[in-house]
């Protein structure tokens, strides 16, 4: 086995020592006995079950949300009275602190595994803690990330969760290859916004050797083991190549005969504006707003949110900001924000802005802070509003936001609904923007999480292709805006595409800018429209990328 | 010895987060505290570990004991936990 195949999600080329991330720690010695001083290895005990107990919820606190929730009851299992009178029994026995360990959480967990459902899948979270204690006991790495390495690695794992990754940088991280995961999975979206390749549901990855020389093609999605030192360089150079190419195409997004295209950034706080500005993105067109209130007890100060609009607002002076209330529930629970009761699937309950019913203060203040941002700034601010079904909730939206003194009010089409029904909900918003991510999960029944469904969520389906057109048609019906902000926008020759149906303006994770810049430039705006026609007229995902590029002539210089 | 009998009403039962601030609640007072499923063996409430292996389930009745002073207080708190939706 020398190559592994994946979906490349992230675009690039990396090269380095594979860095297996995994959680597997060798069973400790049931027949080792400590060296007869109990009292000091009690001692040792204690403390890795409070150092574990400590990690585990700074972790959680850098995290937040879900991840957060999760975190902090293990650090409860960790610091857990009823184990450390087990530990200290077994010790005393002369048991070896980590076997101890092994064995104490051992009677719990049979009786957890035993149970089966909800608790039974808790084990893994009790299994995560106990590794990790025995991890610090033995001497051994604990199942964590290096956040600083001599060379940077290609990040190898089965797959990845928000809290693993939280202290990453591309200096550390050469690419990464997750066994599962899909393209809006946590690592492919973390690999984008860090501007580092990626390949997901790449089968076999898991069983790469530590060490192992690894390069990864995060556009084609091929993962070269222990390749030869020209494979390398002709894989950085084309790479380089390309990127030379791309960097060639500078200034405003428009097709080859002048049609416009806005090209904006999406960014998730004020810390994402430098690397918008550094990939030329002409504004923002998702500015996703949960890094305010994720992981606190109650909603920010109007006077903290308007600090931090004000600061994305003024990196794009006389430009355009879209601002995305609050989209929480779902995967991103607040604490302050609890839906109705309990729900027992959270991405069809109470979320985005369908809280806002029993929260109205909560949408208020943080209208009124925009408000106030706006004023104090030159940019041109726009607002809309998540997970928006029907024309009511958009009509309730936008009053809402007039009343707090917002010029511009849009929604996001992402629920099917809304797609359907586009013309409707433009009547009463002054643009829409569309979510590709979510309108998928919802049109496919497939939640983005579940990397076997992956190719539900390729962005070239063809019945997703025909709600983007119901919405665009809709839209243009009402004499309004309408444009892209999910992963698909990224994608340049579906960008094309989406120009071709009569999208107004792409929004996309900043390193994907230019890219997309470049192949708009080598295209009319009536070969956009051919290559969508050709599309739409197919009936698998595969098929409509063929039948697009056929009319795209251009991209085969971009090595695209 | 003061004791509240609850039925729990929560859909994950006396799992994940409910069981989490039950367990932290508990854990902050100074005097001992147990918790039984029905007739069952009562268990330390301090240890999630012992609280989770109830595997308590919505609809389920639980016993809370507590003794000292403030154990009313405690009890209350902690029935309004584990019987909150």
């Amino acid at each position: 086995m020398n190559a592994l195949t994946g979906m490349g999600v992230s675009p690039g080329v990396g090269f380095g020592p594979a860095y297996v991330f995994s959680r597997d720690i060798p069973v400790p010695d049931p027949d080792a006995r400590h060296d007869g001083d109990a009292a000091a290895e009690r001692a040792r005990a204690t403390r890795a079950l409070e150092q574990v107990a400590a990690d585990l919820e700074e972790r959680g606190a850098r995290a937040g949300g879900q991840a957060q929730e999760i975190l902090k009851a293990q650090a409860l299992m960790a610091r857990d009275p009823g184990l450390a009178v087990g530990v200290a029994g077994l010790v005393d026995a002369g048991v070896t602190a980590a076997r101890a360990v092994y064995e104490g959480f051992g009677k719990y967990r049979e009786i957890i595994v035993g149970a089966g459902g909800y608790l039974g899948e808790r084990a893994a979270d009790l299994d995560d803690v106990r590794d990790r204690v025995v991890a610090v006991l033995e001497g051994l790495p604990a199942p964590g990330l290096p956040a600083r390495a001599a060379q940077p690695y290609v990040l190898v794992a089965r797959d990845l969760a928000p809290a693993d990754t939280a202290a990453l940088s591309r200096d550390v991280v050469a690419a990464f290859v997750t066994e599962h995961g899909g393209p809006t999975s946590h690592t492919a979206i973390l690999a984008r916004a860090m501007g580092v390749p990626a390949v997901v549901a790449c089968g076999g990855a898991a069983s790469i050797a530590a060490g192992t020389p690894v390069l990864v093609d995060g556009f084609s999605g091929l993962v070269r083991l222990a390749p030869s030192d020209d494979e390398v360089v002709t894989a950085t150079k084309a790479s380089a190549a390309r990127q030379s190419v791309l960097a060639a195409v500078t200034g405003p997004g428009a097709t080859s005969d002048g049609h416009a295209v806005p090209l904006l950034a999406n960014i998730g706080g004020p810390r994402d504006v430098d690397g918008a500005l550094r990939y030329g993105a002409e504004g923002i067109g998702l500015y996703r707003t949960e890094f305010l209130f994720l992981d606190r007890a109650s909603a920010p100060a109007e006077e903290e949110q308007t600090a931090a609009y004000l600061e994305v607002l003024n990196a794009f002076p006389g430009g355009r900001v879209t601002v995305r209330t609050l989209d929480a529930g779902a995967d991103k629970p607040l604490a302050f924000l609890p839906p109705w009761g309990r729900e027992p699937n959270p991405a069809l309950g109470q979320r985005g802005l369908r809280l806002y019913e029993k929260h109205p203060e909560i949408m208020n203040a943080q209208l009124r802070a925009l408000a106030r941002a706006s004023l104090q700034s030159t940019a041109k601010l726009q607002v809309m509003a998540p997970m928006v079904a029907t024309q009511e909730e958009a009509a309730r939206y936008v009053a809402a936001c007039r009343d707090a003194g917002l010029p511009s009010a849009g929604v996001m089409i992402e629920i099917p609904s809304a797609a359907l029904r586009a013309s409707d909900l433009a009547a009463e918003v002054d643009f829409i923007s569309i979510g590709t991510n979510d309108l998928a999960q919802y049109t496919f029944a497939a939640d983005r999480e579940v990397g076997t469904l992956t190719a539900l969520h390729d962005p070239w389906q063809p019945a997703l292709l025909d709600l983007v057109l119901m919405a665009v048609s809709g839209a243009l019906e009402q004499g309004k805006p309408c444009g892209v902000c999910g992963e698909a926008a990224g994608d340049p020759v579906l960008a094309c595409v989406l120009v071709g149906i009569g999208v107004t303006s792409l929004s996309m994770a900043p390193p994907a800018l230019p890219a997309v810049r470049a192949a708009l430039s080598l295209h009319s705006r009536e070969q956009c429209l051919l290559a969508a026609q050709a599309a739409l007229a197919t009936t698998t995902p595969q098929e409509a990328r063929g039948a697009a590029r056929a009319h795209l002539p251009g991209l085969a210089g971009l090595a695209l | 010895m003061p004791e509240r009998k609850v039925t729990v009403e929560s859909e994950v039962g006396l799992h994940a987060r409910p069981a989490a601030t039950f367990v932290q609640t508990a854990a902050k007072a100074a005097l001992g505290v147990t918790v039984a499923k029905g007739n069952g063996e009562p268990v330390n409430a301090k240890s999630i570990l012992a609280v989770l292996s109830l595997d308590v389930r919505q609809g389920d009745t639980v016993v809370i004991k507590a003794e000292g002073e403030g154990a009313d207080e405690l009890l209350d708190e902690l029935a309004l936990i584990a019987s909150a939706p």
